[in-house]
């Protein structure tokens, strides 16, 4: 799409809820096809500034944000830039996985169908098509008309990813995707997340520092509102140049 | 001083445990010298003031229920005649010869119709008694010389002015929820949940009076129906008593919705409404019911509103626009007048029962829809 490489680049993004500051001037470029990191500790701005990138914070009041979000060298936060598209076009997995009270089918179902497709069979192939890239199918394909509330923690969030997936983003944003996960359950998440970016840029809020070392390739580390250091993932566990991210990420601190 | 005595005493204490561990009465005679706040801390004590309280409290608690328990009994005790004909008193006929009856302002198409219906019934019935067939007959016309508890009537004219309140009030309300739950800027939020929820604390005859005096000739003007004062009046007036209702049950349970299900809905890019219609509103949807079911059994039970705006009128019709007379109503109009243990008296019980079931199967049922199957609904079962 973007000659350069970069699918997200952002531009002196700051941010603040009300007057407290809580981004400053993050300048970042976020590579096609990879998966890129976000780490640091507890109120860093590194949940802030992913939900800067698909403008979710446009829901909280108060939030003030200056600076370019380059979406496909876009600035999506210009005014006539419609955040529905955005969001269709930049997914987002939450912390708590967070299913509709609607069965499986449903679930997946939900985004094609805002979107104007209601053919029986087109849903069925799209329903299938995103459970089996959330790895999620050959559990559920014998019900999926139950609640998806009914499924285990570790499934809920893959039918999550599986009704992001459905509705056929090129970013997908994941905010501590596998926080709540027990450990085996997260070991499939991040399987699924290696094979996902093949085909889609993820950017992954982490708090598990072994977790951004496995599945990323670039890792952003946040501290207070700032943006410490930004590399190839391996330099930042190997050889960071901060002194800051060096404490961080051997776990002198945070 | 004491506070300088206390770790001392207790290091006696301590000591004397420690030096004297094998024998027991010294060590007994010193802790009673000592008190028995600090041998016997562990000890269950009787607080008199908690326990009044808490007693008092619960007893306060099943006073409300004991309430309307014997309102139920009461009530249904009350009708219970009915249901043995033969122990209902026969009203004094000699003396209602000469009374007047209600028939004589009837159109003169309407009296002859009257007339015949009068004779067939009158074929029918042995002196105007609460038998079922009677009971179960197309006049209200209980003082007269052949009185007639026909409730017919009166059950089709509560379910017209019900229905036209409920169809009014519930899109209504559930829109309005709908703008406050998921739309409105904070400030507009703000004055609309309190304003609306004021609605529900303006007296009903104050509704009722509103209704008589100003609704009923700005909705003549507007839809030219024939009687000012008809099923469809008294049903937009009521509406303005349910409307409270369901929108404050409606708003609470879209309120209840989880933020993360919205915020998962607008990410998949949906807009506000889609998130809203196709989200919010279905999650929902068991409080809605409830809020629903409540109203009906407000508009069903809702005395004075419709006694003013209804024209009061027994009249058996499909028609909306012609003049009701509701089962409430009717209690409400009636019971001042009639004697004591009279049929009539036994009826009207009959109908608070009959009003009194219903309600308080709406209430159970929509009890049940909220705590149950919308809880369930967020929990996963």
């Amino acid at each position: 799409m973007n000659q350069n490489g970069y699918k997200i680049t952002t531009r002196n993004l700051s941010l603040s809820y009300g007057p407290k500051l809580a981004l400053k001037d993050i300048s970042v470029g976020i590579r096609t096809n990879y998966v890129t990191a976000l780490i640091g500790p507890s109120g860093c701005g590194k949940s802030t500034f992913l939900r800067a990138l698909n403008r979710m914070n446009d829901l909280i009041d108060g939030v003030q944000t200056s600076g370019e979000v380059l979406v496909d060298d876009i600035d999506v936060y210009r005014n006539d830039v419609d955040v529905v598209a955005l969001r269709k076009k930049v997914g987002m997995i939450f912390q708590r996985s967070n299913p509709f009270p609607k069965s499986i089918y449903d679930n997946i179902a939900y985004g094609p169908r805002i979107n104007g497709i209601h053919e029986k069979n087109k849903l069925d192939q799209i329903v299938e098509r995103s459970l089996k890239q959330a790895a999620l199918w050959d559990e559920v394909k014998d019900d999926l008309k139950k609640s998806g509330l009914a499924l285990s923690g570790g499934q809920q969030q893959r039918l999550c990813i599986a009704r992001a997936l459905a509705v056929d983003p090129e970013v997908i944003l994941m905010d501590e995707p596998a926080s709540a996960l027990d450990p085996l359950a997260t070991a499939k998440i991040e399987e699924l997340i290696f094979e996902l970016k093949e085909k889609y840029t993820i950017v992954i809020v982490t708090h598990n520092m072994q977790q951004a070392a496995r599945v990323s390739d670039y890792t952003a580390f946040f501290y207070i509102g700032k943006l410490i250091e930004f590399d190839e993932t391996k330099n930042i566990f190997t050889s960071p140049k901060e002194k800051q991210t060096e404490d961080y990420v051997t776990g002198r601190f945070g | 001083m004491q506070a300088l005595q206390a770790p001392n005493k207790s290091e006696t204490t301590l000591r004397s445990i420690t030096t004297t561990s094998n024998t027991t009465t010294p060590l007994a005679s010193q802790g009673n010298h000592d008190g028995d706040s600090t041998k016997l801390w562990w000890k269950k004590r009787f607080r008199l003031g908690e326990f009044l309280i808490e007693k008092s409290i619960t007893a306060i608690s099943f006073l409300s229920f004991a309430f309307i328990a014997l309102i139920f009994v009461f009530v249904f005790r009350e009708s219970l005649p009915i249901f043995s004909t033969s122990a209902v008193k026969k009203p004094a006929e000699t003396k209602q010869v000469q009374q007047e009856t209600y028939g004589d302002e009837t159109p003169a198409a309407e009296l002859q119709q009257q007339v015949d219906e009068r004779k067939r019934s009158v074929e029918n019935l042995e002196e105007g008694g609460a038998t079922a067939a009677n009971l179960a007959g197309k006049i209200w016309q209980p003082v007269s010389s052949k009185p007639k508890y026909g409730m017919l009537p009166l059950i089709v004219g509560s379910l017209k002015v019900t229905a036209v309140a409920v169809l009014f009030s519930a899109p209504m309300a559930i829109l309005a929820a709908l703008f406050t739950a998921a739309f409105a800027p904070k400030w507009a939020k703000e004055l609309l949940k309190p304003a609306i929820e004021i609605l529900a604390g303006i007296p009903s005859v104050v509704i009722g009076f509103f209704a008589l005096i100003a609704m009923a000739t700005f909705l003549q003007k507007t839809f030219g129906f024939q009687y000012r004062l008809n099923a469809f009046v008294g049903g937009i007036a009521l509406s303005l008593a349910v409307i409270p209702i369901i929108y404050t049950i409606t708003e609470d349970s879209l309120s209840r919705v989880p933020k993360v299900i919205t915020e998962a809905s607008l990410a998949l890019g949906a807009s506000k409404w889609q998130t809203a219609l196709f989200v919010v509103l279905p999650a929902a949807s068991p409080g809605i019911f409830a809020g629903i079911l409540l109203g009906i059994g407000r508009a069903f039970g809702e005395t004075m509103i419709v006694l003013m705006a209804t024209g009061n009128a027994s009249i058996l019709s499909g028609d909306l626009f012609e003049p009701v007379r509701t089962m409430s109503a009717t209690i409400g109009a009636e019971m001042g007048e009639v004697v004591f243990g009279d049929t009539h008296y036994t009826v009207l019980f009959f109908i608070g029962a009959v009003l009194f079931l219903f309600t308080f199967t709406l209430n159970a049922i929509a009890e049940v829809f909220i705590r149950q199957r919308l809880m369930k609904r967020f929990e996963g079962q």
